[in-house]
Parts: C-alpha cells; sequence; structure tokens
C-alpha cells in the first residue's frame, strides 16, 4: 500500500470532529504509511488528540488566517501540506470547508479528485473508492492511476477512531497566506427554538405537501399542521425534511408551514442525510423524492393513499390514515 | 454606479429524474442503458444557478449571461428548445458526453477553453456561475477546477443567496453542515459560485425570450467543437443498483390509537 496523507482540519477549540475521525479510521483500514496534515487557528490539541493513531509525521499550517473556512487560504494550506508530505492517496472527510477547497487542490497538484466515497478498500493493493451516481440510483467501485488521488469520505460511512489522547510533534509547514478578497463575516442559524435540522438525529421526520392540502372536510389546516410538527420534533429531538413541494409552497410565499426551507428537502434536488430511522407523512414517496433516503435504514410512513410511492416497496410500514390523527395521539402518547 | 455583470453559467443536462434509470457496460466503461432516448432536462442546480444569474442581469442594464453547456449535441438541443424559453442567455455548446461516468477534471478543461474563448467577456469581471453538484455525477468538483484554470481564487459553493452591491462587491450565502449558512464579503469579482436552490421560483416560458435566444442557440449548436472526454486512468470496477424493493406491510383498517402506538414503540427500539 501507497503512503496515505489524512487531510483535516480542526474546530474552534482545535480539536478534529467526529467525520475527520472517521476519515482517520478509513485511513488506517487500508494500512500502509499515514501522515497527518491539519489546518486551522489552532492545530496542537488536534495533534494531541490523535497522537495515539500511529501517524509517521504530523504536518500542520496554523494562525488566524487559516481560522475561517474560505476557498484561497484553505486551498493554499492543503496544497502546501501535500507537497510537503507527498503522499499518493490523500483522504479527507467531506465537510462544507474541504467540499469547497480541496477539488481545486486536486487540480494544483495534477492530480485527480473523488467526492461522497461511501466506502474505500484495498482491491490488488491499491484503493478502490465506492460511491454513487445519479443522486444515489447507482451505486459504483472505482480506481484511478493518477496521483495524487484526493478521496472526500462521506460522514457516517467509516467506524471512528478513539484512542487516548498523548502529546504529539507538530511540523509546521509554512505558508503565506494568499491574498483574498473574501472576508468571512459569520453564520446565519435559525433560531435555536427552530432548529429542525439535526443531523445526528436517529429519526428523520418527513412531512409532504399533503399537511398544507385540503383534508376531508374541505379546509386546509395549516396552523394544526405546525403545531403537531413542531411538537413532535421538540419532544423526539429528530430531524426535519420535507418533500419539494412542500418547501417550494413554503418558499412562494403560502407559508403554511413557516419554519420549513429549502434546507429542509430531501431528494433528488435536496440532500441525503444519514439517519437509522424515517417517518414519511402526508408525502407520497415518488422516486425523485426517496432518493433522498438511500441512507435511511429503517423507513415507515403515514399516506391516505395506499398506493402511494411508499407502499411499492419504499418503505418499510405504510400506514393507510390520516396523518393528523395519527401524528395527534403520538404526540399523546409522547407526552409533547 | 451600478457596474454591470458578466455572468458564465456553466450548465448541462440529466436524464428527467421521473425515468428509471439502469446502468450498462461497454467497452469505454458504463453509460446509462438508451441513454440517447432519455428525455433530458437541464441539471436542476445549474437550472437554478442560470434563474439566479438572469435575475441579477436583468437589473443592471449592460450585464451579460452566457451558458456554457457540454453535452451531445442532439440532446442539447432538445432541451435548449424550453430552456431558452425562460431567461435570456447566450450558449456556448460544447458537443461531448454528459454522462455521470465521465471525469469532472476533463470536463473542467474542455469548459475552461470554451471560456477562454469567449471573444466579449471581460474575465477580470466574470462571476462564473453553476451547480455546486450535478444530477448525474455529483462530484461537486468542475467548477472548482474551471476556476482554478482561469485563475480565480475566489470560490463559493452551495450558494443560496448573492446581494451585489453597487460598487461590485458581493455578499454570498454558502450551505453548512446543520442546517445553517456561512455569511462571506467578496470585495469584487471575479469569483466562482456553486449554487444550491438559491431563492427563485422557475421562470415560466416567456415565447418572447425563447425567440431572441434562439438566435444565438442554433448557430452555437451547429457551431458546437467536439469535447471528448476519454476517462483516462479512471478505471470502474464495477456499476450497479442498489438493492431494488422492500417488503413493504401495508397497515389498513387499525385503529389510529393503535397505529401511533406501534409508531411510538418502533421510535423508542434501539
Ligand atoms: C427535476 C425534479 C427534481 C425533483 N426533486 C425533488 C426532490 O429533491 N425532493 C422531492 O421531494 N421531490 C422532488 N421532485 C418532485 C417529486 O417528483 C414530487 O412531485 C414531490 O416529491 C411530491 O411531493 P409530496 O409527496 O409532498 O406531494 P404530493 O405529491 O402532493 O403528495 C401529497 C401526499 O399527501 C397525502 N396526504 C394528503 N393528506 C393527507 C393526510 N391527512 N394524511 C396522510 N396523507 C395525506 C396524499 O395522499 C399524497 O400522497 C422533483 C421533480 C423533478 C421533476
Amino acid at each position: 500500500m501507497e503512503p496515505i496523507l489524512l487531510l483535516a482540519h480542526t474546530e474552534a477549540d482545535g480539536t478534529l470532529a467526529k467525520p475527520a475521525l472517521e476519515a482517520l479510521g478509513a485511513a488506517l483500514s487500508l494500512g500502509g504509511e499515514l501522515n497527518v496534515g491539519l489546518v486551522g487557528a489552532e492545530v496542537q490539541p488536534a495533534a494531541n488528540q490523535i497522537s495515539g493513531a500511529g501517524a509517521k509525521r504530523i504536518l500542520g499550517v496554523a494562525g488566524e488566517a487559516f481560522s475561517q473556512p474560505r476557498y484561497a487560504t484553505d486551498a493554499a494550506a492543503a496544497e502546501a501540506i501535500c507537497r510537503a508530505a507527498g503522499a499518493g492517496i490523500v483522504l479527507a472527510p467531506s465537510t462544507s470547508r474541504w467540499s469547497r477547497a480541496l477539488p481545486g487542490v486536486a487540480y494544483r497538484l495534477g492530480g485527480r479528485v473523488d467526492t461522497h466515497s461511501t466506502g474505500l478498500e484495498l482491491r490488488n493493493g491499491a484503493p478502490a473508492v465506492t460511491r454513487w451516481f445519479y443522486r444515489q440510483r447507482m451505486e459504483a467501485v472505482l480506481s484511478r492511476e493518477q496521483r495524487p488521488w484526493v478521496v472526500l469520505l462521506d460522514p457516517g460511512c467509516f467506524a471512528a477512531w478513539s484512542g487516548p489522547a498523548g502529546t504529539a510533534t507538530v511540523e509546521n509547514v509554512p505558508v503565506e497566506a494568499p491574498p483574498t478578497r473574501t472576508t468571512v463575516t459569520g453564520v446565519q442559524a435559525p433560531k435555536a427554538d427552530e432548529q429542525t435540522i439535526r443531523p445526528d438525529a436517529k429519526l428523520l421526520f418527513v412531512a409532504g405537501a399533503g399537511w398544507t392540502k385540503k383534508q376531508a372536510d374541505g379546509a386546509i389546516h395549516g396552523r394544526e399542521a405546525e403545531t403537531l410538527i413542531l411538537g413532535f420534533l421538540r419532544t423526539t429531538k429528530s430531524s426535519l425534511g420535507g418533500s419539494k413541494s412542500l418547501v417550494d409552497a413554503s418558499g412562494e410565499g403560502e407559508a403554511v408551514l413557516g419554519f420549513m426551507t429549502h434546507l429542509n428537502q430531501i431528494g433528488q434536488t435536496g440532500s441525503t442525510p444519514r439517519h437509522r430511522k424515517g417517518l414519511s407523512t402526508c408525502c407520497h414517496g415518488e422516486e425523485p423524492h426517496v432518493v433522498g433516503w438511500r441512507f435511511v435504514n429503517e423507513r415507515r410512513a403515514i399516506n391516505l393513499d395506499p398506493n402511494c410511492g411508499w407502499a411499492r416497496g419504499k418503505a418499510d410500514v405504510v400506514y393507510v390514515a390520516d396523518a393528523f390523527e395519527v401524528m395527534r395521539h403520538v404526540n399523546q402518547l409522547l407526552g409533547a | 454606479m451600478n457596474t454591470p455583470l458578466q455572468i458564465v453559467v456553466c450548465g448541462s443536462i440529466v436524464p428527467d429524474p421521473l425515468q428509471t434509470l439502469e446502468p450498462v457496460t461497454g467497452p469505454n466503461g458504463p453509460s446509462l442503458k438508451n441513454e440517447m432516448l432519455l428525455p433530458a432536462v437541464l441539471d436542476p442546480w445549474a437550472g437554478h444557478a442560470l434563474f439566479e444569474a438572469a435575475h441579477l442581469a436583468g437589473k443592471r442594464s449592460g450585464s451579460k449571461v452566457w451558458l456554457v453547456s457540454l453535452g451531445p449535441k442532439a440532446k442539447l438541443q432538445q432541451v435548449m428548445m424550453t430552456v431558452a424559453q425562460k431567461v435570456p442567455f447566450e450558449l456556448v455548446a460544447l458537443d461531448g458526453p454528459a454522462s455521470g461516468f465521465s471525469d469532472s477534471f476533463e470536463t473542467a478543461a474542455a469548459l475552461a477553453a470554451a471560456i477562454e474563448a469567449i471573444a466579449s467577456l471581460d474575465r477580470a469581471k466574470l462571476l462564473l456561475f453553476g451547480g455546486w453538484e450535478s444530477a448525474s455525477r455529483g462530484t461537486g468538483s468542475t467548477l472548482q477546477m474551471v476556476g482554478e484554470r482561469l485563475g480565480i481564487g475566489e470560490q463559493f459553493q452551495g450558494v443560496d443567496e448573492i446581494t451585489v452591491r453597487d460598487d461590485g462587491s458581493f455578499t454570498v450565502l454558502e450551505r453548512i453542515e446543520g442546517g445553517r449558512h456561512q455569511v462571506s464579503v467578496c470585495a469584487a469579482p471575479p469569483a466562482v459560485l456553486g449554487w444550491a436552490t438559491g431563492n427563485l421560483p422557475e421562470p415560466k416560458n416567456n415565447p418572447q425570450v425563447g425567440m431572441a435566444n434562439m438566435r444565438t442557440v442554433m448557430p452555437a449548436l451547429q457551431r458546437a467543437k467536439a469535447a471528448p472526454i476519454s476517462n483516462t486512468g479512471l478505471r470502474f470496477e464495477s456499476v450497479s443498483l442498489p438493492k431494488q424493493q422492500r417488503e413493504t406491510r401495508i397497515v389498513k383498517n387499525m385503529p389510529v390509537e393503535e397505529m401511533a402506538r406501534e409508531i411510538v414503540a418502533w421510535i423508542g427500539e434501539e
């Protein structure tokens, strides 16, 4: 096995988050010489955190200029570390920060890049990468001759490395921060009581357009839909997903479910989150929606229509019922 | 002063998501079964980029939008019939594969060369747009490499919003983890913006826009240079469809209280 470079960026406190530890676990599983490259305002805490992982060298680019996720500075730091380490295989977690910066770095190094890898194994002594094509519709295993080969690993697919912290020596890689016209000014988060996207939640709760449609009594019950959904989310700490029809409606000012945005959308043109369980409500389960459920293992749906998409082999259980009624009882049982 | 904008949108076509897709493997690697017969649409996130570009350009006189598209000429033509009705742009077409299996590195090289060849483009003012990921390859890596080839070091991905000020500086909102946005200010173009959904609905068809666009679309398609993608050094070991169907248990005629109990018990299971 050829030498591997694991590239990670640190968090605000200088340590590594779970996606980085998962990428480290994946790197170690391939065997071969491991070097680690760290980027951030501070990198020593991260180096100490993984001092037991057996890396031959730990290279670091640290400083205020590298504290913020920003293309120009991140790419310069990653490029310098890759050149210093000289590794043929570069593994990194698919964070928003690395996804922005590393494809350009692969280009600068004359290498190639693959992203959203969900699996990594050795085949005939060389790494082979598993990833999905056509929005999770087909899965391929591929390998490349070019080096360096930069591979971004999706979170939640690899066992995270764990071990006791110690003290590690970091080799400082000198990088002059490149001139940039970009200033990161902050992060916009939904207000705490409206935080509906929880990537680490066990359950994904999906709301479809049915919640905002006329019901059996001929009326729309948007207010009750909101109360039922938010009550359930608050009690179960689930993550909220939506169908395209529903989030588009919210965006166009129909604003029936005020807390629903495009960020909640699951599917072809939305996200593909990872959760152990998923409960779909008032959503038809059409293919462009369901491709976003590829990484949701156990799936149940509540729909009035016994012929909805979920009933055709896309969910494990479909409850043919009024979701308003069922969720009212569910919330009662949960004390929501 | 309201500086005019020069926006190049990179965007190609993908199979209509309602189609069933099946991989087949030939001597040149994998492709889709009956790929040339599948109805195609403008790649959705690239579509959002195009609509956002047209919206920005529409607010500043003298601005211009190009759509640079690499795909099989005949399919591009079909899709352009609809896309051309939406917003004003000038097409730059490249005749090559729009397959998800073609490599982003080579695709980026072809796109960058096509952009460099646009004579009337002032690259110092360029805003390079595109979808942050395609619905075919889905790597989110092409635009960065186009940007690198054009020497653009200000890059943003997962963009949902851009606000351009009169002096040409702009604020960008990029999607980051946990349903949040990172806010950045960029002092001036050139810059690369890979768009997520943005904020605009799909524009309605406008036959007048369509007619104006078609005057340049057809010649652009006729001029389209061949852009073969060889996938040098890339080997697909396998391409397969996921395990198809689940055994769905359909629960009818059960009292809703009972359903609720079942669901609550299931949620609580470790
Ligand atoms: C290019 C493209 C990309 C797309 N991308 C996406 C995507 O990323 N994500 C996505 O979701 N869709 C996507 N779609 C759209 C997709 O094809 C569907 O149109 C959409 O998912 C439908 O949303 P829905 O099921 O919520 O709404 P509907 O189809 O309107 O279904 C509503 C459902 O609610 C049920 N219902 C109503 N009232 C109740 C009640 N009281 N109790 C229980 N059930 C009830 C109805 O039986 C019905 O099944 C895409 C389409 C295209 C063409």
